[in-house]
């Protein structure tokens, strides 16, 4: 055997070695899903029955007082007409093309991860602009969700929890909450050091200090944060919809595996606008809110 | 310490770097800065500072960038901590502070205003200034009064509701400094606080303290590295090389008297003729006449060899004589009193006046000027030569002092 040599072939695990490491890992992970899954799974209870409520009642409203209540929001927001309006003619088609319990579905659930990911995102970010050492390990750990391909991670969500909302959402949130965790340790870590120093100057407290001068100083940056958040949510529409998520991903799903061109093309059309409104509201928004920052005479 | 001291700093030295501790034999052997920093990589920020402010002074602290007087104002209330030293504020030692009594420290007994003005971009400008009674959480009403009474001392009463990124620069500044007072901290700390301004508002800004002061009579500690600037402001002046003390002094003491050809230096481009004033550079009057007779008068001109005297009786200086009138009128009505006819009251000078505003004056008149306090005493005499030396070359000017310069007889002064 002179010639298979680690000069020629990549040194290698042998076979049985290699299957007995996955099989172990595997039955150890079955082995924990099946002891803890229920009790996990009990965890999220809350944020399901909140989800489930939410669906309920975004459904239950009628169509109209929908689009009043999005057109309400957006325009208290940005403050613009254009943009009212095509919040109001987006919605109107989206419900004259049959899409109108999909895309509440797909709003609910979107409107539910972003609240989820700011509230967790938000203070994991303060956490690492206060310590390099936490900036140093949660880091890493933000690279490897946002590059691990999402099918991976769905794996041991549904191994479990099962299929349904719950590990859609929790696919979501871990796909989603890098921006917000990243831009809020970005922007805190930007705000300009004589400001905080001066704060420091007049003996303010550190609650004083992250709130009345650190946090209101970010706020552009973990606005971007939440912004990006919000499109990288609605892009793992589909991709959740594999593990019943329902929504506008279904139909998507379905036409992919039909070939139903035309069906996949106005879904993927309704999750665009979804994404276009979320967009300009929230930046819009983030935009208006800061106008004295910076604007000269 | 004398019981004026309110700030007393002693034995400071601060070494930035990993491990400042390790270093300080080094620094106490006197190593130079350069050397600790290639061996070691620390910086040796402050070294051996030893200060006392007195209250109610405007003391100045100066230096180029990098001489370590940013610092120096920021262990006053410990921004910085010192590596080593002493720092008594009232005689409280506030290295011994803990967290808390620091905080509360801060918000009392000093107030800072920053060379970029360090305003919250995300506040209107009243509160702004209302930010350091915020901090000590008093309610929203009063300290909006508060706020609004100083912002209207400081010339922005109408500003309140804007931000600080729709004012200029010297309205920015004026923002901060109503910031600082609106605390009623005893001592205030002004980092370069004028040094972004272009020199006009600069000037302006310098006039505004200065007039603040002379009402509140709070103890400054101000930091510029425009001579001009602490020679106007100061009362007492520090001047900081390399980390290092080299001279502590009043205005005149670091014009008149460099420590070294470092202050030398600095000092040589100074316009003396505004930094300077009267009482700082006359000399002692070379002839006073108290006698009542001329002929008494004229023999005392002759003693010490001068042309002029300074006549002088109970009521205090009189007016000038000069010894070619004096012997005109004892010549045509005989000896007799001194009185109005031989007596030119002519120009006095106020022993406060800045040297600019008299250089008109001097040079006009043929004899040396009188220098003459507010009490009507004679105080001095102030030449147009004496003037001309004291602008002239810096390295005269330790001679040109205020100390009595015998060797220079008077009459020498006057033109040919």
């Amino acid at each position: 055997m002179a010639e298979k040599s680690w000069l020629t072939d990549v040194p290698q695990l042998d076979r049985e070695t290699l299957l007995s490491i996955r099989q172990t890992l595997d039955e150890a992970y079955r082995g924990f899903s099946r002891a803890y899954g229920e009790t996990i799974e009990s965890w999220f209870d809350p944020i399901l029955a909140f989800l489930v409520w939410f669906e309920k009642l975004l459904l239950a409203t009628p169509w109209w007082l929908v689009i009043l209540i999005l057109a309400g929001i957006s325009h208290f927001a940005a403050r613009s007409w254009r943009l009212t309006i095509g919040v109001v003619i987006s919605f109107i088609l989206i419900g004259y093309f049959g899409m109108w319990e999909n895309t509440m579905q797909t709003l609910s659930i979107i409107t539910v991860c972003t609240l989820l990911a700011i509230a967790l995102g938000i203070p994991t970010g303060i956490a690492m602009a206060r310590s390099d050492r936490v900036q140093t390990i949660v880091t890493p750990i933000l690279d490897v969700m946002q590059t691990m391909p999402a099918f991976v991670y769905l794996i041991p969500v549904v191994m479990l929890l099962g299929i349904g909302k719950i590990p859609g959402l929790i696919a979501v949130v871990i796909y989603a909450i890098p921006p917000v965790i990243r831009l809020t340790n970005l922007g805190i870590r930007l705000v300009d050091k004589e400001v905080l120093e001066a704060a420091d100057a007049y003996g303010v407290t550190p609650t004083q200090r992250l709130f009345n001068i650190q946090l209101p100083l970010a706020m552009p940056n973990i606005m971007a944060g939440v912004n990006q958040t919000i499109m990288m949510a609605l892009a793992m529409v589909v991709i959740a919809s594999m593990i019943g998520v329902k929504g506008l991903g279904q139909p998507v799903l379905k036409s992919i595996t039909n070939q139903y061109f035309t069906l996949g093309l106005f879904n993927g059309l309704a999750i665009v606008a979804l994404a276009i409104v979320f967009d300009r509201v929230s930046q819009a928004y983030a935009k208006r809110s800061q106008q004295h920052i910076g604007s000269r005479q | 310490m004398t019981e004026n001291t309110i700030i007393e700093i002693a034995g400071l030295y601060k070494v930035f770097g990993k491990t400042p501790e390790k270093i300080m034999p080094m620094v106490r052997e006197g190593v130079p800065k350069d050397t600790i920093l290639k061996q070691t990589g620390h910086t040796l920020g402050l070294k051996d500072i030893n200060l006392q402010i007195r209250r109610g002074e405007i003391f100045v602290i100066m230096g180029l960038s990098g001489s370590g007087k940013s610092t120096l104002i920021r262990h006053f209330n410990r921004l910085i901590d010192p590596t080593e030293g002493q720092i008594k504020v009232e005689g409280t030692d506030i290295m011994q502070l803990g967290i808390p009594e620091l905080r509360d420290f801060r918000r009392q007994k000093m107030s800072m205003v920053f060379q970029h003005f360090g305003l919250l971009p995300h506040y209107t400008v009243l509160d702004n200034v209302a930010f350091g009674l915020k901090t000590q959480g008093i309610n929203k009403k009063t300290r909006n009064a508060k706020a609004q009474e100083w912002l209207t001392t400081v010339g922005l009463g109408e500003y309140g509701d804007q931000y600080p990124s729709q004012l200029s620069g010297g309205q920015q500044q004026r923002v901060g400094l109503a910031r600082a007072l609106c605390t009623d901290a005893d001592i205030l700390l002004m980092d370069e606080a004028f040094s972004a301004l272009d020199p006009l508002i600069r000037s302006e800004m310098q006039d505004q303290l200065i007039s603040l002061q002379e009402k509140l009579h709070k103890t400054i500690i101000f930091i510029t590295h425009d001579l001009d600037e602490a020679l106007r402001l100061g009362d007492r002046i520090a001047i900081l090389r390399d980390g290092e003390l080299v001279q502590v002094g009043e205005p005149k003491d670091i014009l008149l008297e460099p420590a070294d050809d470092y202050v030398e230096a600095f000092v040589r481009d100074v316009n003396r003729a505004r930094a300077l004033t009267v009482d700082t550079v006359m000399k002692p009057p070379s002839c006073r006449i108290a006698s009542e007779l001329i002929s008494e008068a004229i023999r005392q001109m002759k003693q010490s060899k001068s042309e002029y005297g300074f006549y002088v009786n109970e009521q205090g200086y009189q007016g000038a004589v000069s010894r070619k009138s004096l012997e005109q009128a004892l010549e045509q009505q005989g000896d007799r009193a001194i009185d109005t006819s031989v007596v030119n009251a002519g120009h006095v000078l106020s022993p406060n006046a800045i040297i600019e505003e008299v250089i008109p004056d001097t040079l006009e008149s043929e004899f040396p000027l009188p220098v003459v306090n507010e009490r009507g005493e004679l105080e001095g005499e102030i030449s147009r030569r004496h003037i001309a030396r004291i602008l002239s070359v810096p390295h005269d000017a330790p001679e040109a002092s205020n100390e009595a310069n015998n060797d220079d007889p008077p009459s020498k002064d006057l033109p040919a």
